[in-house]
């Protein structure tokens, strides 16, 4: 298990350096998105329209926050389930998306649009919401403001904890991991 | 007959809920302490560690535990003595989830048409509600706020009775291990045995709240439980689905009487983050 601290957005060294199963802690900036909207990004890409954000060499960080109470920057704020998103996915991987933060298996076309076009996919620990948002330093929205929750925000993380589940080789964890400690 | 004001339901729906969202189970904590004790994988110990440490933050600076605040399920045993005064009885129990949600900076996430508009009610309503009508003059509440990452992975299936036990004991194994890491394990499984199709799930959900380390008190049903936990815990999934032997904490079934051509089985899985309270009016 090796451990690397990081700046976001991940740099193509980054991203091939990193094996699943490795420890990291984010710092920088990333976005937030979930299934709506995912589905409206992807809406807009099939009319050939421009997105309202820059996904290329960004990380996105499939959450819908808690409400923030007075004195924090947001709400608890751990990872949703990601095989939801995996419709949608290659297209935004093909438009250079390195980094994704989410909790769940993927579908194989996901885990091979990661190896074609370089990119991770790492676990935030679900539901350990509380402590994952107190390195959520602040919280914007950048875009569907009326999807609540669901919007698009750029969280700035300090130390922001989380698992290489899938590299960009191939590797997964969901498979090596419970393969070590399996008994049947 | 004792009166009881809608205003009383709607305050304690509130405080249970609240409670709920910001205060793990001392169940659920000692058997995640005694998890990251043991758990072998250095990986999946850190998770252990990570989620003991968040059980406390959320504690501490009364914080939802984890974003999902579930669709909220109240399970409600009135007393055949009590009449309801001031209002309508079940608009007084959405106000307190209403309020609840509002209140206590929980996350909204219900939407109204689940297939066409999928619009977000804004105010986490409606909530789900069971009535059982009992003897007395109490109002009884077991409230559970479900999160739908877990909810997501349970399943039921209209089992026969040449299934027996092993094919009851195999279904539970098989939905965990389909699960693996979506449902964030260590996860919580309630199992309803008969009944009917929605009569098994119901039990299912009343499982999910049943205090891990307790046990089934007819012996066989322990042992089935006992049985289905170890096995699911050597299937490695382990904590976050990231290898280990810490995948599941309990396995807690109960059952109900059926019809002589069947054997529903239905399997509700829950985090980690159990959240559920009751209290009495």
């Amino acid at each position: 298990m090796r451990e690397y601290h990081l700046h976001l957005p991940l740099s193509k060294e980054d991203v091939q350096q990193l094996r699943a199963g490795d420890m990291v802690y984010l710092t920088g900036p990333m976005l937030t998105g979930r299934d709506a909207a995912h589905k409206r990004l992807i809406q807009l890409l099939n009319e050939g329209k421009p997105l309202p954000v820059d996904i290329a060499g960004q990380a996105i960080y499939y959450v819908g926050p808690a409400p923030a109470s007075p004195g924090h920057a947001v709400g608890s704020a751990g990872p949703t389930t990601s095989y939801r998103m995996d419709a949608y996915t290659p297209q935004l991987l093909r438009l250079g998306l390195n980094c994704m933060i989410g909790k769940g298996r993927r579908s194989d076309a996901v885990r091979q649009a990661m190896q074609e076009y370089g990119a991770v996919y790492l676990g935030a620990v679900g539901g350990a919401a509380a402590l994952i948002a107190r390195s959520i330093k602040s919280a914007e929205v950048l875009a569907y403001e009326d999807l609540g929750t669901e919007a698009i925000h750029r969280f700035t993380v300090e130390n922001f904890p989380a698992i290489v589940l899938m590299d960009a080789h191939g590797g997964n964890i969901y498979e090596s991991g419970p393969a070590q400690y399996r008994e049947e | 007959m004792r009166e009881i004001p809608v205003s009383q339901i709607t305050e304690k729906v509130k405080a249970l809920f609240l409670t709920a969202a910001y205060h793990i189970g001392p169940d659920v904590v000692t058997a995640m302490k005694a998890a990251a004790d043991t758990e072998p994988s250095p990986i999946g110990k850190s998770v252990l560690c990570q989620l003991c440490e968040n059980y406390q933050i959320a504690r501490d600076e009364q914080v939802a535990i984890c974003q999902d605040t579930g669709m909220a399920v109240l399970f409600i045993d009135v007393g055949q003595d009590v009449h309801f005064v001031g209002g309508d009885f079940e608009q007084a129990v959405q106000e307190g989830v209403r309020q609840a949600y509002a209140e206590g900076y929980l996350r909204k996430s219900i939407v109204d048409d689940p297939l066409f508009d999928r619009k977000n009610t804004r105010d986490n309503t409606p909530a789900i509600l069971h009535l059982r009508i009992v003897p007395g003059d109490k109002v009884h509440f077991l409230v559970t706020a479900k999160g739908f990452g877990s909810e997501n992975m349970s399943a039921v299936k209209m089992c026969v009775a040449a299934d027996g036990e092993e094919g009851v004991r195999n279904f539970i194994i098989d939905t965990a291990r389909k699960a693996g890491p979506n449902p964030c394990p260590p996860m919580i499984i309630g199992v309803g045995v008969g009944g009917t199709f929605e009569q098994a799930a119901l039990i299912a959900k009343r499982m999910t709240a049943r205090p891990v380390g307790s046990h089934n008190s007819d012996p066989r049903y322990a042992k089935l439980e006992a049985d289905a936990l170890a096995a699911i815990n050597r299937l490695g999934i382990g904590p976050a689905g990231v290898g280990g032997k810490t995948t599941c904490l309990a396995v807690n079934i109960d059952y109900f009487p059926t019809h002589i051509a069947g054997m529903p089985v239905a399997v509700n899985i829950c985090c980690h983050a159990a959240r559920h309270a009751e209290g009495e009016v």
